[in-house]
């Protein structure tokens, strides 16, 4: 072929994918661009490349932080970055730079993951800690890869796994006197809800103003108002204009209100702030978060049904739209949408049963084991954080016991879960061997645990045998 | 004329960027030498930070965890704390705030190190600090300072002692289920307070 004629070819190769892969990007099709499968973590905001990547400057730490640091912070990093900072530990940080996240999460790199989103070997602690068969002989005869087994120690988050906790534990019974969690109390404090200053938009004979198909109207008027009636915001005096007025202008622009059959969940949040934040951190909100479309089943990774594949996530999708049944949010919503071997399991299980009698008022609030008691557990709000937010002024923020809405915060690694929720009723012995076994978490604990080393058996051995451990 | 585009052409050009760019890293120029006065103004500057960290430290086990642990009997200090909602033990406020300045700072760090850890990885990790550790208990009244060369920085490294200050100390060290060393008395060196000064 002649100069010109394999130029020409030669330019067409390099201009047309060029081109090509412009267009696409210029349409926001970012995904095309992506070098491998993401994470499970990440594969609902692959599209958004900018979230983590500065252009032709990689992943930044500060990003992973932005969305992972405060829960990293609240859990007591066991390895945070400040930790490597110090020049002596140069030697190992030229081994696993442990001051960045990226060398041990690497993205887009299916086939180096060995454990969730983890792609170093197994054997990196050992890196740092090569003494610890001669500091704890109960570590001799382990193996460099058995660290970060289930049940022995996290990389970030060790505040379930270090010997005293567990030691304080150590003869607990499989299941305590008083299995409870603690009972949530209000998720917001009561305001005033505004007078109606405009009519409303139907009349006595509750027929919509704008006829059935007014815009935003789905429903039949009767039905909403008996399903509020018998609501928490119907108990604490929030009514129809409290989510359906909003001002007719920017705060403060224009006086008056006008009426909206669409409750956007920034009106929830106005008085449920904690409870957005949780869910915007969590799967089921992080999509909202990263400023995309709301998640829906259809685009999750994990097993889901396929009915309503297409319906959108946020407050009322399990909530419902005007009962805001919390015994409906806690079970039925969560298996209307996921269809894995753990959540098909959960009728056949004694946690069920236990929810079943409490709805029954057969047993004390607190003793049932609904989806939502170990996936949205519930935590303690200290005074002084009430007190600040109080200052500063959200509403929302007050001393009780709420329920963290973020339904992912302790689901890896599993015994985060055993500290927060499994700890009120079940002794740490039984617990941590059910988390380990695999099994039995699929099957929803229906059953009991395998025989399993767990740390509780090491602690129980150390402290029978008694100090020193050290020569 | 040799062709260019031949193998041989090819090799010896390869060759010769690989001896330019070798050429180019042996030429770079020395660090400059630190001046005496910087070297004097360094360990200066790290005989002062020593003075406020070991006023704050020997303040806070003495007049905080000292107090009101073994003498009042109002709150424990726990390695725990968090969870038992206890005071922190000293060397943990210690190393609390050197995290705090590391993430912060690179122009000098401070750590806490012992040849006797209860945390084992307060263990000295340089052979500076093992020496400089050696040192302060064969002459339990001096300092030790060295240059230290890390990850490619240079250091001055000034290492201090660091001695029971009070009863809390001694107790705590030797009791303590994963202490190495049980026979701690009042005033002796428990280990030393490292401060790396980033020299130019």
């Amino acid at each position: 072929m002649t100069a010109w004629p394999r130029r020409f070819v030669y330019g067409l190769l390099f201009c047309l994918p060029v081109v090509f892969l412009g267009l696409r990007y210029q349409r926001g099709e970012e995904a095309a661009f992506l070098p491998g499968r993401t994470s499970d973590g990440h594969h609902q905001i692959e599209s958004q490349c900018s979230l983590c990547h500065d252009p032709f400057g990689g992943a930044k730490d500060e990003a992973c932080l932005e969305c992972h640091g405060p829960s990293l912070k609240a859990r007591q990093d066991t390895h945070a970055p400040e930790k490597f900072e110090d020049p002596a530990r140069s030697a190992q940080v030229a081994l696993v730079d442990a001051r960045s996240c990226v060398p041990c999460h690497r993205e887009h790199r299916a086939e180096a993951r060995l454990r969730g989103s983890v792609t170093v070997p197994t054997t990196f602690c050992i890196d740092c800690h090569s003494e610890i068969r001669q500091d704890s002989p109960s570590h001799a005869e382990f193996s460099d890869s058995g660290c970060a087994s289930a049940g022995c120690h996290n990389y970030h988050d060790n505040r379930a796994l270090y010997r005293n906790f567990l030691a304080k534990d150590r003869g607990s019974p499989r299941l305590r006197a008083d299995p409870r969690v603690p009972t949530r109390t209000s998720a917001f404090e009561p305001r005033p809800t505004p007078e109606p200053d405009l009519p409303l938009p139907f009349g006595p004979d509750r027929k919509s103003r704008d006829g059935d198909q007014g815009p935003g109207w789905k429903g039949d008027l009767l039905t909403a108002i008996m399903e509020w009636s018998r609501s928490a915001h119907a108990r604490e005096g929030v009514n129809c204009t409290g989510c359906h007025q909003r001002p007719s202008g920017p705060s403060g622009s224009a006086p008056g209100a006008v009426w909206t059959w669409a409750v956007e969940d920034t009106t929830c949040a106005s008085c449920h702030r904690d409870e957005r934040l949780g869910f915007r951190n969590g799967k089921h909100g992080m999509r909202l978060t990263a400023g995309l479309a709301p998640m829906s089943p259809g685009l999750a990774r994990a097993p889901m049904k396929k009915e309503g594949s297409s319906r959108t996530l946020g407050c009322t999708s399990c909530h419902g739209v005007h009962q805001f049944d919390r015994a409906l949010a806690a079970v039925s919503a969560c298996e209307g949408c996921h269809n894995d071997e753990h959540t098909r399991s959960y009728r056949a299980s004694g946690h069920f049963t236990a929810w079943l009698r409490e709805l029954r008022q057969e047993a004390p609030p607190g003793s049932g084991v609904s989806c939502a008691t170990c996936h949205l557990p519930r935590f303690a709000v200290p005074e002084e954080h009430a007190r600040a937010g109080r200052s500063a002024g959200q509403s929302s923020q007050h001393k009780g016991i709420r329920v963290e809405h973020n339904q992912n915060g302790n689901l890896r690694p599993n015994d985060r879960m055993w500290r927060e929720v499994c700890t009120h009723c079940h002794g740490a012995s039984f617990s941590l061997a059910a988390l380990v076994d695999a099994g039995l978490v699929a099957g929803n604990f229906h059953g009991q645990p395998s025989p399993a080393l767990t740390s509780m058996d090491l602690v129980e051995k150390e402290e029978r045998n008694e100090k020193p451990r050290q020569p | 004329m040799r062709n260019r585009d031949s193998p041989e052409g090819r090799w010896f050009s390869q060759v010769g960027i690989f001896a330019a760019a070798v050429g180019a890293l042996g030429c770079r120029p020395d660090p400059p030498p630190v001046s005496v006065d910087e070297a004097a103004w360094q360990r200066r500057l790290a005989d002062a930070l020593h003075l406020v960290l070991s006023a704050d430290r020997e303040v806070y086990t003495s007049q905080v965890v000292n107090r009101l642990q073994n003498q009042e009997k109002v709150i424990n200090a726990s390695e725990h704390w968090a969870d038992d909602k206890a005071l922190p033990l000293p060397a943990q406020m210690f190393r609390m705030g050197a995290e705090q300045v590391r993430a912060k700072t690179k122009s000098f760090t401070y750590a806490l190190v012992s040849l006797s850890p209860i945390n084992k990885q307060n263990r000295p990790r340089t052979e500076v600090e093992s020496r400089g550790l050696t040192a302060l208990a064969e002459s339990p009244g001096q300092n030790y300072y060295a240059e230290e060369v890390l990850a490619r920085a240079r250091y001055l490294t000034a290492i201090y002692p660091d001695r029971a200050v009070s009863e809390a100390c001694v107790t705590c060290h030797n009791d303590h289920p994963d202490s190495p060393r049980r026979d701690f008395e009042l005033g002796d060196v428990m280990g030393g307070i490292v401060i790396r000064v980033a020299r130019p």
